[in-house]
């Protein structure tokens, strides 16, 4: 029994999100950094250049390459995780790649890469939106030129009931997870994938509620941002 | 006056009225900021200045480079931006002949230079053969973000008049974010202090004001 009375088991309602939590600017050797805390997840974005492309022959005359890594720590799921990247983290590396280059400039610096670190230092459902929330955050406090400000989540199906923003157990045991990333300005869809099972009225319907979530934690990545220089105080 | 801290995506004018300068974009009839900045409009333009990022290569920076590659014909130098520049043999205050190079800049030689010419692809090439051009023998550099180099000058200079009156330290502000600095050991400690609080707080006010009073003024 994942869902009673429209009060799911962490007493959620079906449309609510889990607390998030962001902070910009964290690191300081990295161009812009990301700190985000979002149900149970913990995740660290770091962003690193325009920087000159090596080896050369990887190189885009006519564009920077937007490189992601996503990369989850042994110690971020209950049953240690083998370090180091597999298919599962390849594929997300990919998918948030592309993610994000659709909204930088990237004509605007030839020749160069765009490195984007993900590291997931503590998982739970969910991690790639999270991951592409944080990183959006760092690119914008690295000043990398960009049409909008990215932002993921995801919606899914439990016990027959559309959710918004799966947590671990729901996501284990439901029967629909669908992360969706926008950018929320035009709400153009960069990422969208699904695992399990839904009709196209429910799908349609996860879909709209995705959305919706989006918009709410693209306020909080902007709040986050502006946070990082309003907040200063004079002694 | 009230600045406006802007980040990618924010609606920052009407395209009809205005029009997009740097660090914004036009999509249908609206302009938008493209990075975090500062919103400000100067006529009809409407521009955002970056508070982050690597810093942007113009032609005519003076800028501080570290000597990466040696040819028989040219040198390559880091200048702090994402691409390495060259600097040609016949762009040197000295007559170097075709494979001595390296007689006059060695690997890991700092030099302060003027940018020459940026074409498409974004290959640099850089001069020796301005006022302030020479190699740096002596002295620190310090890195910032170049984002913050327009603060540490100041309007006009202010901000560069003050740190040199009281600290009496010679200080050369590259445009891509380095700082040669020349002096005596503490006074040269007390500088890169004030420099790194200007860096912290770059985007307040009364900033001259703190530092000042820190420098014991």
């Amino acid at each position: 029994m994942l869902i009673k009375d429209g009060i799911r088991m962490d007493g959620r309602k079906p449309d609510e999100l889990r607390p998030i939590k962001i902070e910009a600017g964290v690191l300081y050797r990295a161009d812009g950094s990301c700190y985000l805390e979002w149900g149970g997840n913990k995740i660290m974005a770091a962003v690193y250049g325009p920087r000159e492309a090596l080896p050369r022959h990887i190189q885009d005359p006519t564009k920077a390459i937007v490189n992601a890594r996503y990369n989850m720590a042994s110690f971020s799921v209950e049953e240690r995780k083998r370090p180091g990247p597999d298919r599962r983290s390849t594929e997300i590396s990919k998918v948030t790649s592309e993610a994000l280059e659709s909204v930088i400039f990237t004509e605007l610096f030839p020749r160069t890469t765009i490195d984007v670190c993900i590291e997931v230092l503590d998982a739970e459902a969910g991690t790639r939106c999270a991951g592409i929330t944080a990183a959006a955050v760092a690119l914008a406090d690295a000043g990398i030129p960009m049409r909008d400000l990215p932002v993921a989540c995801a919606a899914g199906k439990i016990d027959g009931t559309v959710v918004l923003d799966l947590s671990s157990e729901e996501d284990k045991e439901g029967e629909a997870d669908l992360p969706v990333a926008i950018a929320p300005r035009n709400e153009e869809i960069l990422l969208l994938q699904m695992d399990g099972h839904l009709t196209y009225k429910e799908f349609e319907e996860a879909l709209d509620l995705a959305i919706k979530g989006c918009k709410e934690v693209a306020k909080l990545q902007r709040k986050a941002l502006l946070n990082k220089y309003k907040t200063f105080e004079v002694e | 006056m009230m600045r406006k801290i802007v980040l990618p995506g924010t609606e920052v004018g009407d395209a009809k009225s205005k029009l997009p300068g740097k660090g914004v974009f036009k999509e249908g009839d609206k302009i938008y900021a493209s990075r975090l900045g500062i919103l400000s409009e100067k006529g009809k333009y409407i521009n955002v200045i970056p508070l982050s990022g690597v810093y942007d290569p113009n032609v005519g920076d003076n800028v501080i480079g570290v000597i990466q590659e040696v040819f028989k014909n040219a040198w390559i130098v880091d200048i702090n931006a994402p691409y390495p520049a060259f600097l040609n043999l016949e762009n040197v205050p000295w007559r170097v002949e075709y494979g001595e190079t390296s007689k006059y800049l060695k690997v890991g030689d700092v030099i302060i230079s003027t940018i020459a010419a940026i074409d498409e692809a974004k290959n640099i090439d850089i001069s020796m053969k301005c006022k302030a051009c020479r190699k740096i023998e002596d002295g620190i550099i310090i890195e910032i973000q170049p984002s913050k180099v327009p603060r540490i000058i100041g309007k006009n200079g202010s901000m560069l008049a003050t740190l040199k009156k009281y600290t009496q330290c010679w200080i050369f502000v590259g445009q891509n974010g380095r700082i040669w600095i020349k002096g005596e050991d503490e006074k040269v400690n007390l500088l890169i202090k004030a420099i790194r609080k200007i860096e912290k707080e770059a985007h307040t006010f009364g900033l001259t004001q703190r530092i000042i009073k820190m420098l014991g003024g």
